[in-house]
């Protein structure tokens, strides 16, 4: 039904168009237009199609609703006394019949107002296409009377091709704000469960609730900072590695290697950020952990199998590119007139690049370092794969320490129930993380931007 | 091309001779021929790309510095070929300053802008002489009473002609002999402009200068000879007054009666 509704709809649009253009153009044969003929056309096609088209859209997403609502009341006048679960799963007991699967349900109540619902279906499915279509018709009529001389079609289109871009973006921004409402209110959910200044301040992190009233130590303890300091603990290794060696590679390549040199390096280090991040996990975790492991065992160190070294280490390496290309940009911003002016005064290169290039550059050298922290809290798959599940307060990499993203993937792996605070749990670590990186991204931005304006 | 008769107490400073300059493939400037006097200002005029700026280059070789750039002939500094394999382009440039069209002040602080030069050249041995250096440059460039009180606030704050006469003062921090001025007003005003001319007037009583202008007036203001340069070639130079008034060439009569440039 659907498919041919919208075919329906655009051949329409197309007639249209051609009808309005065909109008206008025998006009133009005899008097001097506002708009081009085409401009009519488009006019009359983007009237048809873009509201109904929105109809349908509509109707299709509260048709469900408003049908669940209609035949909850209906199950709730027939039958009494009955808890709303019970409600809920009658409801969806009905939908799932009148879609057609076979339940085997022999409640007469069920079965016949499945049956009403069907109907009730089909009905609207007719009732849409009808007004839809009567609806383009009307439009098409409406608009066609508008084709003349005089008449501002090109603005028209103008406004209305605005208006589709403004939906667009509208789109993009309501569903950010979903996302972060959706994350508030669970987290709300959870600091009912458990108090929040525990979640804040607590030294103890164990996932976990009690299957029996009487199980032994079966509660959970829902301290996030030994989870938030495993996390901070493997991005500070990973800063180590990253920092220097990126910044070192992007001053390499944007003052010395020759412009050949460049040209094939530099996409040589750029496939490094191409790589998807869980082989950069299986790397971590099988190759690079025992090796860090038994490294340490040679030199008399104790390292634990999954260590926060392995996992920081590799997630350095995963955002070089990341510092070196944001680096190389704002290096290659420092005006060449700075350049030649301390080589003017008879400096060397490293002299130049160490004592005005660096310093040049160093806000958006600072802005690359924080997009790259908050780049490596919110990684997820190294950690998962390298990092262990102990929330562990300590500043040894040499230990196993966990991190929120890993506790978040934990928490929602296998079968959950959404009123647990272990699941809910995800959502307040989340909201915590989502907090922490976009204060470090607003700061960065903030600090590029104003870096930019000055040599602009 | 003609050479006006020497004035006995003129004393050569920078020769060059035949310097040929390529861009990759392209001739920009068809062997140069000039003669640099010692505590004296000499302008180069003449029109946009006629190779001005690129012979200033050649003098403290900063063309160097650009990719593809090649250059033929030979210029001398003292009778000294700056050219010479075994020269040091450091030592060269500690010798021969440069100020530029637009203000480049470093981003440090006054202070640090002028010490620059001083401390990778190690001309002071502690912060007291060091302090004396600045100080002695920022009077000469006569800006030391305009920023005395905020020698620490960042170079960057200081106004267009402010700024060029830091960039002039950290040039003359590293006692140079030579100064060169690629346009240096080219970005100011008329009184920022009359200033920089009257800094020029003073440093020539110590230091040789030459300046690129685009502006005859200033040309005519502030140089004792003036060498107009067209498509690459170095037409005519001579002593400012003459070449002002009596231009032996019909290009350098076109271009100062403003037929063309």
């Amino acid at each position: 039904m659907f498919p041919y509704l919208l075919a329906a709809i655009l051949l329409i649009s197309l007639s249209g168009f051609y009808i309005g253009r065909k109008q206008a153009s025998n006009l133009r044969s005899q008097t001097k237009l506002h708009s081009l003929p085409q401009y009519h056309g488009y006019f009359i096609a983007l009237w048809c199609g873009i509201p109904t088209i929105l109809l349908i859209l509509l109707w299709t997403a509260l048709e469900p609703v408003l049908l669940g609502s209609l035949i909850r009341s209906h199950l709730e006048s027939q039958s009494g006394g009955l808890t709303p679960t019970d409600y809920v799963i009658m409801t969806e007991e009905v939908r799932n019949l009148a879609a057609g699967v076979a339940l085997g349900t022999q409640d007469p109540l069920i079965l016949e107002t499945a049956e009403w619902m069907r109907s009730l279906q089909q009905s609207s499915q007719w009732s849409m296409v009808v007004v839809t279509i009567l609806l383009a018709m009307l439009i098409m009529a409406f608009t066609r009377s508008k084709v003349a001389p005089g008449f501002k079609a090109r603005h028209g289109v103008e406004l209305l091709f605005n208006g589709f871009l403004f939906i667009s973006s509208t789109i993009a921004i309501l569903t950010t704000i979903g996302i972060v409402l959706s994350l508030i209110f669970e987290t709300f959910r959870f600091f009912e469960l458990v108090p929040i200044t525990e979640f804040l301040f607590g030294l103890k992190w164990y996932p976990q609730i009690a299957i029996r009233a009487d199980q032994v130590a079966g509660d959970g303890a829902w301290g996030a900072i030994p989870v938030f300091s495993g996390t901070l603990l493997i991005s500070f290794v990973a800063m180590i590695v990253a920092g220097p060696i990126g910044l070192m590679s992007a001053i390499y390549f944007s003052e010395y290697a020759s412009p050949k040199m460049r040209g094939w390096t530099k996409p040589i280090l750029e496939i490094l950020a191409g790589i998807p991040t869980v082989v950069y996990g299986f790397f971590a975790a099988l190759t690079l952990a025992p090796l860090v492991r038994d490294g340490g065992i040679a030199i008399g160190l104790e390292v634990e199998a999954r260590s926060a070294l392995a996992a920081g280490l590799v997630m350095g390496v995963m955002i070089i590119p990341f510092i070196s290309s944001l680096s190389d940009d704002v290096i290659n911003a420092v005006p060449q007139t700075l350049r030649d002016g301390s080589y003017a005064m008879g400096a060397t290169k490293s002299e130049t690049i160490r004592q005005v290039i660096i310093p040049a550059a160093l806000p958006g050298i600072v802005g690359a370092f924080l997009l790259a922290i908050s780049r490596a809290i919110g990684e997820t798959m190294i950690v998962a794969m390298a990092a262990g599940l102990n929330a562990n307060l300590t500043l040894n990499p040499l230990e196993n320490v966990t991190t929120v993203t890993v506790q978040i993937v934990v928490a929602l792996i296998g079968d959950q129930e959404f009123d647990d605070p272990k699941t809910l749990s995800a959502f307040a670590l989340g909201l915590v993380l989502f907090i922490v990186t976009l204060i470090l991204n607003v700061v960065a931005l903030a600090i590029v931007k104003k870096y930019r304006e000055k040599y602009d | 091309m003609s050479q006006k008769k020497n004035n006995g107490t003129l004393v050569t400073k920078i020769n060059s001779s035949d310097v040929r300059v390529f861009y990759d493939q392209a001739e920009a400037l068809h062997g140069v021929d000039l003669e640099i006097y010692e505590n004296s200002v000499t302008a180069l005029i003449g029109p946009s790309g006629c190779g001005k700026s690129t012979f200033l280059r050649c003098i403290n070789r900063m063309n160097d510095v650009i990719e593809g750039c090649r250059i033929t002939g030979k210029i001398t500094l003292d009778n000294e070929d700056i050219y010479d394999k075994g020269l040091d382009v450091v030592q060269l440039r500690e010798k021969v300053g440069m100020v530029f069209q637009k203000p480049n002040p470093f981003p440090k602080s006054i202070y640090d802008n002028i010490a620059y030069g001083p401390q990778i050249h190690g001309l002071a041995q502690n912060r007291q002489e060091m302090d004396e250096i600045v100080e002695n440059s920022l009077k000469k460039a006569g800006l030391f009473e305009e920023v005395k009180d905020r020698l620490n606030s960042p170079g960057t704050g200081l106004s267009g002609g402010q700024q060029q006469r830091l960039c002039i003062a950290r040039a003359i921090a590293v006692n140079p002999e030579v100064i060169l001025m690629d346009e240096p007003c080219s970005a100011l005003d008329p009184i920022a402009t009359a200033k920089i001319e009257e800094l020029i007037h003073e440093l020539r009583q110590n230091y040789t200068i030459v300046i690129v202008t685009h502006s005859m007036q200033q040309a005519a203001r502030v140089s004792q000879r003036t060498a107009f340069f067209h498509m690459g070639d170095l037409v005519e130079v001579g002593d400012t007054d003459d070449i002002f008034v009596r231009p032996e060439d019909k290009r350098t009569q076109d271009y100062i009666t403003g037929r063309f440039g």
